[in-house]
């Protein structure tokens, strides 16, 4: 890392959000603290994956901002206004942060290893032994040491999983957003998965995590966040938020899914 | 339901079944299979025999023409001219394509109204316009439009009767590569691109790296479907006299009045060389097809 940052990493304020006429986001305020685990967590619908996704732009901010490393992602503040920011800048900005989506999106047409070595090598110009180093030791660390010459169509969905948490890592990201990463998965190989993503915590990763696995968000989380309807509901530790929730809502979802 | 018959046969004792010598069952064979087959062969009979009787074929006059020097020429000239306007075709399609898919509103539209010309008029009548290009602008230079020319140049140097060919049938062509790599493209989950945009890769390189090549695959066997038609499709420039196959073949029927001999030796070579293309082809799709087969996992 070239900069020591210091302060939070995620520092959200009135995020407003429209598909067309319907209202996803209603102003989420959120602080994400430097080495904190995040986990948001609400019924479908609710705004989590809408509101992870504004964090590295893939969706763009109608209201308000999102400060990355105190940095703005989309828009440039520029005499007392925003603006938007060039597509070019948006992707060089958006280099440092992870993010692992839900269907895995693994690209199929490389191996393993090229899946993991593409970003550093296209991105950050590295030379191909440096970024071949990197990702073996990243894919021994995800305990797939031994395909880095399969393609994805032939790794079970826990391991693309493992594979795309790597790929994302291998930019030596200081934030990684994951968008429900075991929801695709067969019950047997979730397990696999949330303990990369527990050890990628004890290693003192900053995560957003947006996931049904109460168990999970229990055991790994500093904070649980409870959105509802574009809403943060309540927030706190989750001992609390899932052991004694304050709010109706809260109650009511997770009545459904505990 | 008692009235139900689907069951209404005999009864068989397993242990019967079991007790006899032969466990596989006698195949059936289908009855029409054998005269179909039969009718089948007494047809490409007639055919060879009237291959071999009508003197009007004149088998020596076509292998006395299959190597002339003026056909193999013009096949030169055929390959030439196949690979020229499929290479335009290929460019230009490639960028309406992206053009299409991911411009601004006028770039887009400017891609479907080239798309709804080049597709809607016939090649034959845009290949004879490129022909005959010289008489509509006998000059192209520089200049300011309804001006003088700063600097100019006669058409007919610039744009020589092959570029005419090539220019004709590559802008065609591009109409329709641009819808079938738009195909492609779209055949790609949004989850790829969206995967490499996460990682910081810009357009450029998302388009190159993740997309393409995995649209390949889609684009690959209609991409060789043209190239097999456009094959075929530069006989039409004989119109413009560029001397491709057929031209030459026309050429000599029209000296010695032997036109059916003439014309199984071009049918005869552009047999050979869209079975070539066929094998190219096979190999290709085999090549991008590679992470997708079940077998063989690794490389």
């Amino acid at each position: 890392m070239t900069d020591v940052a210091t302060g939070p990493v995620i520092q959200a304020h009135d995020v407003h959000k429209s598909f067309g006429n319907l209202e996803v986001l209603k102003g989420i305020d959120l602080t994400v603290e430097r080495g904190e685990v995040v986990c948001l967590l609400g019924a479908s619908g609710s705004g989590k994956s809408t509101f992870l996704r504004c964090v590295n732009h893939l969706e763009t901010v109608d209201r308000g901002f999102i400060l990355v490393d105190g940095r703005l992602i989309g828009s440039d503040l520029v005499r007392g206004r925003l603006h938007e920011a060039r597509p070019s800048v948006v992707t060089e900005r958006r280099s440092r942060i992870g993010m692992v989506f839900q269907q895995f999106n693994l690209f199929g047409h490389m191996t393993v290893l090229e899946n993991v070595i593409l970003a550093p090598m296209r991105v950050k110009k590295e030379p191909r032994e440096v970024a071949v180093e990197r990702a073996v030791r990243l894919l021994r660390r995800v305990g797939l040491g031994n395909k880095q010459d399969s393609y994805p169509a032939h790794l079970s969905g826990g391991q693309q999983q493992r594979v795309a948490i790597a790929r994302a890592l291998a930019m030596e990201p200081t934030l990684m957003l994951f968008d429900e990463p075991t929801s695709a998965l067969d019950p047997e190989l979730v397990g696999e998965v949330l303990d990369v993503m527990r050890d990628l915590a004890a290693s003192g990763m900053t995560m957003m995590v947006v996931t049904h696995e109460m168990g999970f968000a229990r055991q790994v989380a500093g904070t649980a966040v409870f959105m509802s309807e574009g809403r943060v509901v309540e927030q706190g530790p989750p001992e609390k938020v899932i052991g004694a929730p304050d709010h109706e809502r809260t109650r009511a979802f997770l009545g459904k899914v505990l | 339901m008692s009235t139900d018959t689907r069951f209404h046969h005999d009864r068989v004792d397993l242990a019967d079944l079991v007790a006899i010598a032969d466990h596989e069952p006698v195949r059936r064979r289908a009855a029409g299979q054998a005269v179909g087959g039969a009718v089948i062969l007494v047809l490409a009979g007639f055919v060879v025999a009237i291959l071999v009787t009508n003197p009007g074929f004149d088998w020596p006059t076509v292998g006395r023409y299959l190597f002339d020097v003026s056909v193999l020429r013009g096949i030169a000239v055929t390959l030439e001219l196949t690979i020229a306007a499929m290479s335009v075709g290929i460019v230009c399609g490639v960028v309406l394509a992206v053009l299409r898919q991911s411009g601004g509103p006028i770039p887009r539209s400017a891609a479907t109204l080239y798309i709804w010309f080049f597709r809607g008029t016939p090649v034959l009548v845009q290949v004879l316009f490129w022909g005959f290009a010289a008489s509509l602008f006998p000059r192209i230079g520089l200049g300011i439009p309804g001006g003088e020319f700063l600097v100019s140049w006669d058409t007919n140097e610039v744009i020589p009767i092959f570029a005419a060919a090539v220019l004709g049938l590559g802008f065609n062509e591009a109409a329709y590569v641009a819808e079938i790599v738009r195909g492609g493209l779209l055949s790609v989950p949004a989850g790829q691109s969206e995967a490499a945009d996460a990682l910081g890769l810009g357009r450029l390189a998302t388009l190159r790296f993740v997309v393409l090549p995995q649209a390949m695959r889609a684009i690959i066997p209609p991409i060789g479907n043209q190239f097999i038609s456009m094959l075929k499709m530069t006989s039409v420039v004989l119109v413009i006299g560029v001397g491709d196959l057929l031209e030459s073949v026309t050429q000599i029927y029209s000296r010695n009045y032997r036109q059916i001999p003439l014309l199984i030796v071009a049918s005869i070579w552009y047999l050979v060389m869209t079975t070539l293309l066929t094998l190219v082809q096979a190999r290709l799709e085999k090549r991008f097809g590679r992470s997708l087969s079940r077998v063989g996992g690794t490389r």
